[in-house]
């Protein structure tokens, strides 16, 4: 701070003026730099407190999870979708010629080697965040047999891509372990 | 306010701002060039330091707001929640706590500094009545506030302070049961306290703009208390007490701050830190510091008052404590009209100079009444300085009016100033 | 200002109370910091003996690592407890393993439990007990050490007890400690007094655990505001003093 000051008060003024001007403009820092520090708490306090972010990850038991069923869990207070893939489905999935996607990538960028029945996602419209259907048998699931979200009418597939509609990529996966073969953790 | 003749400014984007809406040239007028005493001394600081804790208060309030809950069952739980896990909460809720003391502090400075140069006379009476105002919404918002943790004292604070108002013949009772919204101080109650605790602060923004508005119409008042006579006895606002105000207030915030880091609770009640509990009341319920001294009077009304020597009772105690503890108040409103005495400035009243200092030191001495148990010496103690309080007013004052001498003034404040330093040399 | 310190003071003083013995703690004064082993020694003590019956609701498994505990040994900690989650699918609440993110396990499911357990007498909540009561730790120290026989003449109910520092002398509450009641792995004496000054130490950091933080940066923010009000008084002066030379 001093040394920037001392460089604009090198240009122009001379005698006993330099001194005054490098007092006013300590003072001016120390008053920026006050201000600025006071204000950064009553910033930060709106970013999630220590209670909220103990909370950031989920288990979730895949065990009573039947195939061709979905369940909602509540994660980070957003809903995640986990499916128990038929055979169908994932074939579909897998069958999809990327260069058609909006957000090409391939199904099995989006399950885990192996796990290719469980496709673990955030269930929110990737346009402006409502919750897609297609968890339940009697939803409509879209003209793709994947999720389908009434707001604007975006229609992802069965491994949860954008395939028609405004959404601009495919539903966000989440960050999640296989504890066993029928335990996750998300986040 | 108006923009009258205004004048052309330099900077084109400043220049299309202020030709359709003056502010540039107002704030040029009003803390720029505006003619200010030359004589301030460092008391007269204190009122851009009320406005600046003013500032912090809705500030660190406005955010607090955002994490606190609203609800009896809630309200204790969200305030340890900020001073746990919300970021940075501890320390917005100990500005804001210990803000509110540092804000009365400022807030009775500015007031003792004014009863004593005489600032509240003619011209200046509804400028001091403005703040009376402003003291009056600023206990109210203190008293609310302090409510909101729902701790010990907290609720039974409220249920003291608001059953005041069932010593009101006849109707208290029904006032009592309308502000509590229930029969006793409950979840209601609480909501209410809350949502008026985050109105008042604007309300007293809006009269704080009254009163700065009144002051630029008369001036300042300077500790010679003698009128501004022409250009030698005044400086332009800015730089002169721009700088001598930021200094004052950042002295002021180094204080602020060693109690806020430091001794954050020193100024609070342990007791506040139990949640509260409507069946068992703390053993000794005591308010906030700056509401003892009038806490104070409010017990200094022990007894009846009625006609001697008869059984009749004109004014019960309980009513007779509630009606001097508003009139300590409302004799502070009156006092521009009270005080008819021609010299403004206790420099130059020599008998009012002791009087006043004598108000003050009482003022303490009822600040520690209030704090104390209601029993033995206190009692007496209390009952005398409520005496001296309402003397100071109501005999004092009107004595002096008449027999205090009327000194001969010096000519001017720069004579004054110029006769200050001879003194000392 | 002497109006300020004395108002606080005035509800603190207890009645027919001992003088609180003297005791030093390392938090004390505005340079002052907990001391991770005497945390780790009070929570141990909390745990093994006034978690029987004390709560302490504002805490949770995570804030642990304040006092210096690593994630898996606050893992481990948690996993000691069995805590009431749910509803579940079926609409029953079910037992499950405490995390970390979880709060204290509490001795009792509700007051009214607490009451029956304890002779009608209520255990207090501890989180705040340290700033909850005047004088603190100071206090909490004198409590749990100055249990006595009653003076002559002085009849307890049955569940009294007779304690010096105590406000009124009877409290519900029996002498918790005694030597040698938990084992310290660090080498420290299992006396009574260590016991309640480590416990004291605990239950303050439980009441205050932004203590450190708050120091720190209060040293930081005072230097800063007094390093620019000494600017601020250089820059007043100099526009004055200008003023005195026209």
């Amino acid at each position: 701070m001093s040394e920037d000051d001392t460089k604009d008060n090198k240009q122009g003024h001379e005698d006993g003026e330099t001194r005054r001007d490098f007092l006013y403009l300590t003072a001016a820092a120390f008053g920026a730099v006050g201000a600025a520090s006071f204000a950064w708490p009553l910033i930060d306090q709106m970013n999630p407190a220590a209670d909220t972010l103990a909370l950031s990850s989920t288990e979730v038991d895949l065990a009573p999870i039947e195939e061709g069923q979905s369940i909602t869990v509540m994660w980070r207070g957003k809903p995640v979708f986990v499916r128990h893939r038929t055979a169908k489905e994932i074939e579909e999935a897998k069958a999809v010629d990327l260069t058609v996607l909006r957000d090409k990538q391939a199904d099995s960028d989006r399950v885990q080697e192996g796990k290719e029945k469980w496709l673990v996602m955030v269930g929110i419209c990737t346009h402006l965040g409502c919750v897609p259907a297609g968890q339940k048998d009697t939803d409509v699931k879209g003209d793709y047999d994947g999720w389908f979200c009434p707001c604007h009418g975006s229609h992802y597939d069965s491994s949860g891509r954008i395939r028609k509609g405004p959404a601009p990529t495919n539903l966000e996966i989440p960050e999640y372990t296989f504890l066993s073969d029928t335990l996750i953790k998300i986040g | 306010m108006g923009s009258g003749n205004r004048k052309k400014l330099d900077n084109p984007a400043l220049e299309w701002l202020d030709s359709r809406l003056p502010i540039v040239s107002m704030i040029q007028k009003e803390y720029g060039v505006f003619p200010t005493p030359k004589n301030f001394n460092y008391f007269w600081n204190f009122g851009a330091i009320a406005m600046v804790m003013l500032v912090t208060m809705i500030i660190t309030g406005i955010v607090l707001a955002m994490n606190y809950a609203t609800t009896a069952s809630d309200a204790f739980d969200s305030v340890e929640r900020i001073m746990r896990d919300v970021n940075h909460g501890w320390l917005l809720r100990y500005l804001h706590s210990n803000g509110a003391s540092f804000f009365f502090i400022a807030v009775y400075i500015h007031m003792f500094r004014g009863m004593y140069y005489g600032s509240y006379k003619q011209p200046r009476e509804l400028l001091w009545m403005m703040g009376v105002l402003i003291f009056l919404l600023m206990m109210a918002t203190a008293f609310m506030g302090y409510v909101l943790p729902w701790g010990q004292m907290s609720f039974w604070g409220a249920t003291v302070i608001t059953n005041l108002f069932s010593a009101i013949p006849l109707v208290g009772d029904s006032i009592v049961t309308l502000l509590w919204g229930g029969f006793s101080v409950d979840n209601p109650t609480l909501n209410r306290f809350f949502a008026l605790h985050y109105l008042f602060p604007f309300l007293i923004v809006a009269v704080v703009f009254l009163h700065v508005w009144a002051l630029h119409v008369t001036g300042s008042n300077n500790p010679s208390g003698i009128e501004a006579k022409g250009k030698q006895d005044t400086l332009p606002f800015h730089p002169y007490y721009t700088m001598k105000d930021a200094f004052g207030i950042v002295v002021f915030l180094v204080i602020y701050a060693t109690f806020v880091f430091f001794l954050p609770n020193a100024l609070g009640h342990a007791d506040n830190y139990i949640p509260a509990n409507p069946l068992v009341t703390p053993a000794h319920i005591v308010p906030e510091w700056y509401f003892l001294p009038f806490y104070a009077i409010l017990r200094a009304i022990t007894f009846d008052i009625g006609i001697p020597f008869t059984d009749i009772v004109l004014i019960p105690a309980k009513l007779g404590g509630v009606l001097a503890m508003f009139g300590s108040i409302a004799l502070l409103f009156v006092l521009p009209f009270l005080d008819k005495h021609p010299v403004r400035s206790s420099r130059y009243r020599p008998w009012y100079k002791w009087f006043f200092i004598a108000f003050t030191v009482n003022a303490f001495i009822l600040g520690v009444c209030g704090g104390k148990p209601a029993e033995g010496i206190w009692v007496p103690l209390a009952q005398a300085s409520t005496l001296y309080y309402f003397a100071f007013f109501m005999v004092i004052i009107p004595f002096l009016n008449k027999k205090e001498p009327v000194l001969e003034l010096p000519g001017s404040i720069s004579e004054s100033v110029l006769n200050k330093k001879g003194a000392k040399a | 200002m002497v109006f300020l310190f004395v108002a606080p003071q005035a509800h603190a003083a207890g009645g027919n109370t001992a003088e609180l013995p003297d005791v030093h703690f390392s938090f004390e004064g505005p340079f002052g910091t907990y001391d991770r082993g005497a945390l780790q020694r009070g929570f141990q003590v909390y745990k093994n003996v006034c978690s029987a019956c004390h709560a302490m609701k504002y805490l949770s498994y995570r804030n642990l690592a304040d006092m210096g505990y690593s994630e898996g040994q606050i893992k481990a900690i948690a996993a000691d407890y069995e805590v009431t989650d749910g509803p579940n699918e079926e609409g029953e609440m079910f037992e499950r393993t405490a995390r970390p993110s979880d709060k204290f396990k509490a001795p009792y499911a509700n007051d009214a439990q607490a009451r029956y357990a304890n002779n009608g007498a209520l255990p207090v909540d501890l989180s705040l007990i340290a700033k909850a009561r005047g004088e603190g730790p100071h206090y909490l120290y004198g409590l749990l050490t100055g249990y006595e026989a009653p003076p002559e003449g002085v009849t307890l109910a049955i569940g009294q007890h007779w304690n010096k520092y105590m406000e009124g002398n009877k409290i519900a509450m029996a002498a918790p400690l005694s030597d040698d009641v938990v084992a310290y792995e660090d080498g420290t004496p299992t006396t009574k007094e260590q016991y309640a000054k480590d416990v004291s130490h605990f239950l303050m950091w439980a009441a205050e655990p932004k203590m450190e933080v708050r120091k720190r940066t209060g040293i930081k923010v005072v230097l800063f505001l007094l390093a620019f009000a000494g600017i601020m008084y250089a820059v007043k002066k100099k526009i004055w003093a200008d003023l005195k030379k026209k």
